[in-house]
Order: structure tokens, then C-alpha cells, then sequence
């Protein structure tokens, strides 16, 4: 894989130019589908106004996964419903990046509308998984992962709203983060569910993914759920985890997992013990019902957001009108995916008169119970470990046809989400060829410390330094 | 149990139309979803506040000034049909 380190020092050996046209030859002869529009002229352009450019990531080329709006560029969200849809303008994520000097290299492919675990869900094809191509790459940002453990760019944005930038980072071996709500702003990103989603940095290696992080974090004012205050998170680049507590909630190595997974993030606990922390069990008791809230939440707000795409100001338009009933009606069953239509139409039932009380207002309440689970857990911990995913990337068409089985695949990353705290997933480990994730959660704006833990795990094993064989 | 006039239903209110010979896949996929959603039941949550919001935050409020906005070129520039600068929608009436 590609890191930052490496891509500022062949800048400088050659020019961003050099580097960047490299970088779109090796996208452009990937086999693994992993954009959906590649950006070669507006790259080019960004690119010849680079010279003397001072910011931290100066020439650097970035994937964005395609639900996070790009002036200029096609924005489609894995849909057929957004073909062709360009955006007027750049989300505040991306206009941090320019600022910084960051070359956005195109679009990352995903689930439709990030709906999804496993990005098999693209109305432009799968994206395989680099490590082994009949395997997912993980979702919903599958591209954005699978583009980095390629060795394609260096860095790449995906979201999380219930594991797609960890579940990923997974299976494709590369490091992912979901941040405490409302440290990065969503103006811009699409929305799937709202309450639950974050922009989140990929990277090869925790140093890159903080240099990320630490340019696209910070407050907007345009997103109101945006927190104020900004901390330069590269201070927490620290190989020492001396004194530090970490707790194993025993509910994430549950039914389902896989033996050599549950082996790897123990051996992860073990060595972050041999470097001077300390581990004790903890008790996360909701955490069997946090897949039911989540998808109960996750549908509803999906079915309240999606209700704007009807075909009249950007996307899908049929040949012929009848009454806006059914033109709009028509639109939306030919524009939206089986996945797609699925969520909306139980998060309508979960919203309707006589239900909203049973699902929805149930879901939210049982959500408060999986948040006071985690702040019990970490008033006497700093972190928390355990899997990012029960099992390595599994094969493509395994889960798809079932969704209820698909579901279960998000059992370790959705409690995060409804929590709202910060996560990281690393690789710890490799089981028949295909990497394992390592997750660290910690408290609300508490990135510090996880990234710390992070560090201190890579920089004292070697599985970050492995790459994917890529003809 | 939804039935598959509830999932014509559900489609209706939803915008989605739905083909005679999908109704009966998605009823059996929506019950087992709804099924697994059902294990909520068995959690007490008396007296449980719900949580609409994971941070304790308050309502947000900015002076109300004019800032910068799209043109309305810009605005109506991804519209599939327009006419006359406005969007052409079908009939409502």
C-alpha cells in the first residue's frame, strides 16, 4: 500500500503531475471496480495549480466515496436514481480537503445509498475485494477501502452509519474511522440516516488516517449538529499506552465468530498489555438488541430522507408524465435498488400511524440503553477492544439474496453509531490470506486516546505492512 | 403479519410502485425483518428516555443575514425537464 510519506517523497523526486497521472494509470487498470467516476481532468487541473502549495497533504490524490457531494464532479451514490446528477457545489469535507492541497482523484464505488455490508449493493457492479476477488471488500464504503489496500491513492473518505467506513477497513486490511458524532459535518454528505452517519478517514496506516482526520474535522456552521472547537489530533500520535485501561466487552466475541478472529484481537489485547496496559472484561448488556434499534432507526430516517429524490430537480426522469402520483411512484421503482426500496418500505411501516410508538420510539429508547452501556463500560476504562467483524470478508453473492443474514454481519459495529462515540478499526491479524480488524472505541471526542492505542498497536506489530498481491 | 395488500399499501405511501408479482417477495421479507425487530419487546424501557440525539446539544441559531446561495442556473442546472427557468413537474390536478 501507498502511504503519504512515500507519495510527498515522489512528489518531490518528481512533480504532483508525475505522480498523479501514476496514480490514475493504476486506477484506471484496477480490477477491482473500485470507482464509479474517475476525475482525470479536474485532477489534472487541480494539479497545474499546485506549485508552492504549503498545505498538509499537497498533492496528495484522495478517493471520495460517491455519496459526498463534489462540485463538477458526478455524484451518483451507487444509484441509477443519480445517474448523471453533477453538484453545484462541495461538501465542507471537500473544501477542507482543496484547502489543503488534497487531489481529488474521483468517486468511490459503494452500496446504494450506503445501504449496505458489503458494496454488492452498486447499481455499477460489485467492487472485489483486492486480498481475494471472488470476496467482498466490506460496505458501504468498499471502494474507498479496497482503492487504498490497492495501492491506488493513499487516502480515501468513506461514511459510517453503521460500520461502512470500519466494516470495510476490515475486510480490505487498511485503517477506517467512524468519529464522535458531529466532529466532522455532514453538509454535503447524502443523507441516509442522519442520526447515525459520519464522514470517516481511510488510510494505510493510523499516522495517515490522523493527517486525514485532522484536516476534515472541525465546525461548520451549515451542518447545526456540527460541535464547535478544533484539536490538532496528530499530538495523539504517541507509541506509549503506559497506564492505560482497556476493557473487552465479552458481548462482541459472541455467537457466529470466527476462531481466528477471536484469537487475533486477543493477541492485540495480550500485546498492548506487554507494552504497559491493562485489560479487565466489561459488561455491555443491551448490546444483543442494538441490531433491532439500529435497523429500525437507520430505515426510518432513510424512508424520511430518500422521499426527496422524485426525478424533479436532479435525476431520474421517465420518457413520459401521467399524474404526479404516478410519475413519481414510477421513478422511484425503477431508480432505486431491491436494497434500497427494502429499507424504505419498512421504515415507512415503522412510521406509521399505530406503529411509530412499537418500532421507532421503542428503538430510540432501547438506543439510550446501548449509549449508558458504553459510558458505564468507560468510566473506568480508556478504551474498549474487540472484532470490528465476526468473520474475514465473506464471498460475494454469500449474503446478498438473504437480508436478515446480511444484517447480522453489522452485529460488533453498530452499537458504536447509537452511542455515537468515536471507533478505529486496524488490521491485527490474517486468517487464510484474508486480514482482520481490531476495533478501539472510545469515549465522546475522545479520538485522542484511541488513536494513541491505535499507534502504539502498529507501531509494535507489522500487519500494517502488508499489501495485497495487485497484477 | 403484513399481507401483501399491506405491501401495496406501504408502497403507495412510500412512492413505490410495486409490481403484482414483487408484493408477495417483499411481505415475506418485511415479516422476517419485522419478526427479528419484535426482540425490542423483551427490553424494559420504563421510564427510559428515548434518544433522538447522542450529544446533549440545544438548538442551534445564526443571525438571520444574507450569505451566498446558488444561481438559479446552478439551482435548476441537474433538472431533467425545466421550462421558462422553473421546473417542469407533471400534473397535479
Amino acid at each position: 500500500m501507498i502511504t503519504v510519506a512515500q507519495t510527498l517523497e515522489a512528489i518531490r523526486n518528481s512533480s504532483v503531475e508525475d505522480v498523479l497521472n501514476q496514480c490514475i494509470d493504476r486506477i484506471e487498470s484496477g480490477t477491482f471496480n473500485t470507482f464509479i467516476t474517475v476525475a482525470k481532468e479536474s485532477a489534472l487541473e487541480a494539479a497545474g495549480k499546485m506549485e508552492g502549495h504549503t498545505g498538509p497533504l499537497a498533492g496528495i490524490p484522495i478517493a471520495i466515496k460517491d455519496n459526498i457531494s463534489t462540485r463538477g464532479i458526478q455524484t451518483t451514490c451507487a444509484s441509477k436514481i443519480l445517474g448523471g446528477y453533477v453538484p453545484p457545489y462541495d461538501a465542507h469535507v471537500i473544501e477542507r480537503l482543496k484547502a489543503a492541497g488534497a487531489i481529488i482523484v474521483g468517486k468511490a464505488n459503494m452500496d446504494e445509498f450506503a445501504m449496505g455490508t458489503s458494496t454488492e449493493s452498486s447499481h455499477y457492479g460489485p467492487t472485489l475485494n483486492p486480498w481475494d476477488p471472488e470476496r467482498v471488500p466490506g460496505g458501504s464504503s468498499g471502494g474507498s477501502a479496497a482503492t487504498v489496500a490497492a495501492s491506488e491513492v493513499p487516502l480515501s473518505l468513506g461514511s459510517d452509519t453503521g460500520g461502512s467506513v470500519r466494516c470495510p477497513a476490515s475486510f480490505c486490511g487498511v485503517v477506517g474511522l467512524k468519529p464522535t458524532y458531529g466532529v466532522i459535518s455532514r453538509y454535503g454528505l447524502i443523507s441516509y440516516a442522519n442520526s447515525l452517519e459520519q464522514i470517516g478517514p481511510i488510510a494505510s496506516n493510523v499516522e495517515d488516517m490522523t493527517l486525514l482526520f485532522n484536516v476534515i474535522a472541525g465546525h461548520d456552521a451549515r451542518d447545526s449538529t456540527s460541535v464547535a472547537g478544533e484539536k490538532d489530533y496528530t499530538k495523539a500520535l504517541v507509541d506509549d499506552v503506559k497506564g492505560l485501561t482497556i476493557g473487552v466487552p465479552e458481548e462482541y466475541f459472541g455467537e457466529g465468530i470466527d476462531p481466528a478472529v477471536e484469537k487475533s484481537v486477543w493477541d492485540g489485547v495480550h500485546r498492548l498489555e506487554e507494552l504497559g496496559a491493562s485489560w479487565k472484561e466489561v459488561k455491555m448488556a443491551h448490546t444483543k438488541y442494538a441490531l433491532a434499534a439500529y435497523y429500525v432507526i437507520a430505515m426510518s430516517e432513510a424512508s424520511s430522507n430518500l422521499a426527496r429524490f422524485d426525478g424533479m430537480r436532479y435525476g431520474l426522469r421517465l420518457e413520459k408524465d401521467h399524474d404526479w402520483h404516478t410519475t413519481y411512484s414510477e421513478i422511484r421503482a425503477q431508480g432505486f435498488g431491491e436494497e434500497v426500496k427494502r429499507r424504505i418500505l419498512l421504515g415507512t411501516y415503522a412510521l406509521s400511524a399505530g406503529y411509530m410508538d412499537k418500532y421507532y420510539l421503542k428503538a430510540l429508547k432501547v438506543r439510550t440503553l446501548i449509549r449508558q452501556d458504553f459510558e458505564q463500560a468507560l468510566k473506568d476504562t480508556d478504551v474498549l477492544i474487540a472484532p470490528t467483524m465476526p468473520t474475514p470478508a465473506f464471498k460475494l453473492g454469500e449474503k446478498i439474496s438473504d437480508p436478515l443474514t446480511l444484517y447480522m454481519a453489522d452485529v460488533n459495529t453498530v452499537p458504536i453509531n447509537l452511542a455515537g462515540v468515536p471507533s478505529v478499526s486496524l488490521p491485527c491479524g490474517f486468517s487464510n490470506g484474508l486480514p482482520i480488524g481490531l476495533q478501539v472505541m472510545g469515549r465522546h471526542f475522545d479520538e485522542a486516546t484511541i488513536i494513541r492505542t491505535a499507534y502504539t498497536f502498529e507501531q509494535n506489530t507489522d500487519f500494517h505492512t502488508r499489501s495485497p498481491e495487485v497484477a | 403479519m403484513i399481507t401483501t395488500k399491506d405491501v401495496e399499501h406501504i408502497g403507495w405511501l412510500a412512492r413505490l410502485k410495486m409490481e403484482e408479482e414483487q408484493l408477495e417477495g417483499y411481505a415475506g421479507q418485511l415479516n422476517s425483518v419485522l419478526d427479528y425487530f419484535g426482540q425490542l419487546d423483551e427490553v424494559d424501557t420504563e421510564g427510559v428516555e428515548p434518544t433522538f440525539h447522542v450529544l446533549k446539544v440545544n438548538n442551534v441559531f445564526r443571525d438571520d443575514e444574507v450569505t451566498g446561495c446558488l444561481t438559479h442556473d446552478e439551482a435548476t442546472g441537474n433538472a431533467p425537464r425545466t421550462q421558462d427557468g422553473y421546473f417542469k413537474a407533471p400534473r397535479i390536478i
